[in-house]
């Protein structure tokens, strides 16, 4: 690896503030909770050293952090915030009123558990019970990805006049350093451009209204368009991480194919985890069964298409969820089984790594051995959990 | 058993305080200056002082994709002696590699705690050396002395300046020539 100023080693939290300080966005109102520190501790100093000049406001709840992002962006200045767990959860009731006002909002998220019991360790319930909020959610295995789709996503957001969750695991990513490459300021600040608002509230020239009532002969219609929108940003996705790829080098496909495309039996899942997974996928490839990987990185809008198209000629496929939908089944799951129902293949659930609980290779490595074996159960089975 | 055997991972176990976690950071930040791959990351636990808590690093010529904790270290950093008793640092730990132990013990009497491990003992009385040459019982970069001495992972001088980069702002120059001190002691001890 050759050294050079721009190859770095940092938490995913620092990255995430590396590319919030590059972004320069106008204004940043926050409520800090646990595993998000990382991310705002860092940019907040940004600012104070005058390497940023964001605004950062600070609110007394979640709630209120992203209320105060909703007036911003509708204002129109570039706003972005940060949050995790019951943080976002608190904000539920805001985030379908960015969404609904189709306002481009940047979300950095570290994915914790919900409470109760309490628990400040990673896992994607936070984030998946706010799939259905209108938001778009962008998911990231490692440093670089937490860094490369803060830049990507707030281009893709404004694009698509939408608001986004830039995910990353909560301690696993956010609070571990690994190597990255960045981009130079410039590069950056180019990529993103000036935050260009086709409406906006403080418009004196060309006022707009923002979220007024809409009664039952238009409600309808406005939430088909928002859907139609959200179905939209696959395409703006493609665009623009194709213009990310110009610029870095690196290539962002819609999903991560994994020496998938020979494969019998794929395994597909979402974030830090499938780090582990391609290293999991190697060893298991040496031995001579010809195993890969899907990696999930757009969640919502979700690419039916193109999972399906991924995982056609496999024979089994395993899922693995970092969160539960009490009463249904996992949500990737759900998804996946939507994506294959008309390929020829077994699908077989498996949820991990709840609260914190260790993954390890050789859980991985049990899942292939399952899908290689035939040893595919109706239910959804617990990885490492005290019930087996 | 390892899959990648040109990674070198490192487990530290320590009391939260001690400055395990930023010494794990000096490391890797060391070994990236020398266009290493690397990660380095605490046990995700909450940090009350003194309870007993784990870093750990990963050190490559390749990118290092796995998320999973270390579980089968090359080298173990113990930062407090009574954590050979309530720890199983040895796990895993083979005789060809190493177990560095922060102790006013001998290596006799490490060697009895530590459950039958046939690998290469090393003690040092890290907080006595701090003591010495910064004034704190601060045994962290002593440790890290001593762990370059063992392994020679990095190189010493980029140490030195990673503790230099991240640190003397916070701590000023004096403090942090007296650390540095600490850390070439540390080296240097037998």
């Amino acid at each position: 690896m050759k050294n050079n100023k721009y190859k770095k080693a940092l938490t995913g939290g620092a990255a995430a503030a590396e590319a919030l300080r590059q972004i320069n966005p106008d204004v940043a109102p926050v409520y800090p909770i646990t595993p998000q520190t990382p991310i705002i501790e860092t940019f907040a100093k940004f600012c104070a050293d005058g390497k940023a000049r964001t605004e950062i406001m600070t609110a007394e709840s979640e709630h209120s952090a992203i209320s105060a992002a909703v007036g911003s962006q509708a204002a129109g200045a570039r706003t972005v915030t940060a949050t995790s767990s019951q943080g976002l959860a608190l904000m539920n009731e805001i985030l379908y009123i960015a969404s609904g006002m189709r306002l481009p909002i940047v979300m950095l998220i570290s994915a914790r558990a919900l409470s109760a019991p309490i628990n400040i360790h990673g896992d994607h319930s936070d984030v998946m019970g706010a799939r259905d909020t209108g938001w778009i959610q962008l998911f990231s295995e490692n440093s670089q990805e937490v860094y490369d789709n803060t830049i990507i996503g707030t281009k893709l957001a404004e694009r698509s006049e939408l608001p986004i969750m830039v995910i990353m695991d909560g301690f696993t990513t956010s609070h571990s350093v690994e190597n990255l490459e960045m981009l130079p300021d410039g590069t950056v600040r180019k990529f993103v451009g000036r935050y260009k608002n086709k409406e906006a509230l403080l418009n004196v020239k060309k006022p707009h209204t923002f979220g007024p009532v809409s009664l039952p002969d238009s409600y309808f219609e406005l939430k088909i368009d928002q859907d139609e929108a959200m179905k939209e940003v696959l395409k703006n996705y493609e665009e623009t991480a194709g213009e990310f790829k110009e610029v870095s080098g690196r290539d962002y496909e819609l999903i991560e194919e994994y020496r998938a495309k020979d494969a019998d039996h794929i395994l597909v899942l979402i974030g830090s985890t499938a780090g582990t997974a391609k290293d999991v996928v190697d060893n298991i490839r040496e031995k001579g069964e010809k195993v890969g990987l899907v990696k999930i990185k757009l969640f919502r809008p979700f690419p039916y298409k193109e999972v399906a198209v991924a995982v056609s000629k496999a024979k089994s496929i395993a899922v693995m969820d970092r969160s539960i939908s009490f009463g249904s089944v996992p949500p990737l799951y759900s998804e996946i089984i939507n994506s294959v129902k008309d390929c020829d293949l077994r699908v077989a659930s498996y949820v991990y790594a709840l609260g914190g609980r260790d993954i390890f290779t050789k859980d991985i490595e049990r899942v292939f051995e399952d899908l290689i074996s035939g040893n595919i159960s109706d239910k959804t089975e617990y990885l490492n959990a005290k019930t087996q | 058993m390892k899959f990648y055997k040109d990674t070198l991972e490192i487990i530290f176990f320590a009391r939260a305080g001690q400055g395990a976690k930023s010494a794990a950071e000096i490391l890797a930040q060391a070994a990236v200056a020398e266009g290493k791959h690397i990660q380095a990351f605490p046990y995700y636990g909450p940090e009350r002082s003194g309870a007993p808590t784990k870093a750990y690093v990963r050190i490559s010529s390749r990118p290092i994709r796995t998320h999973e904790p270390i579980t089968d270290p090359d080298l173990v950093v113990v930062m407090d002696d009574t954590l050979l008793k309530t720890e199983n640092v040895t796990k895993n730990l083979d005789e060809n590699e190493s177990l560095i132990v922060n102790t006013k013990k001998t290596e006799e009497e490490i060697r009895k705690l530590a459950k039958g491990f046939k690998g290469n003992i090393k003690t040092i009385d890290a907080i006595g050396i701090a003591e010495d040459t910064i004034g704190q019982p601060r045994p962290n970069g002593v440790m890290l002395g001593k762990i370059v001495s063992v392994i020679k992972v990095v190189k010493l001088e980029n140490v030195f300046d990673q503790f230099r980069k991240i640190f003397e702002k916070k701590v000023g120059k004096a403090i942090t020539q007296k650390n540095i001190l600490a850390i070439e002691r540390g080296h240097d001890s037998l």
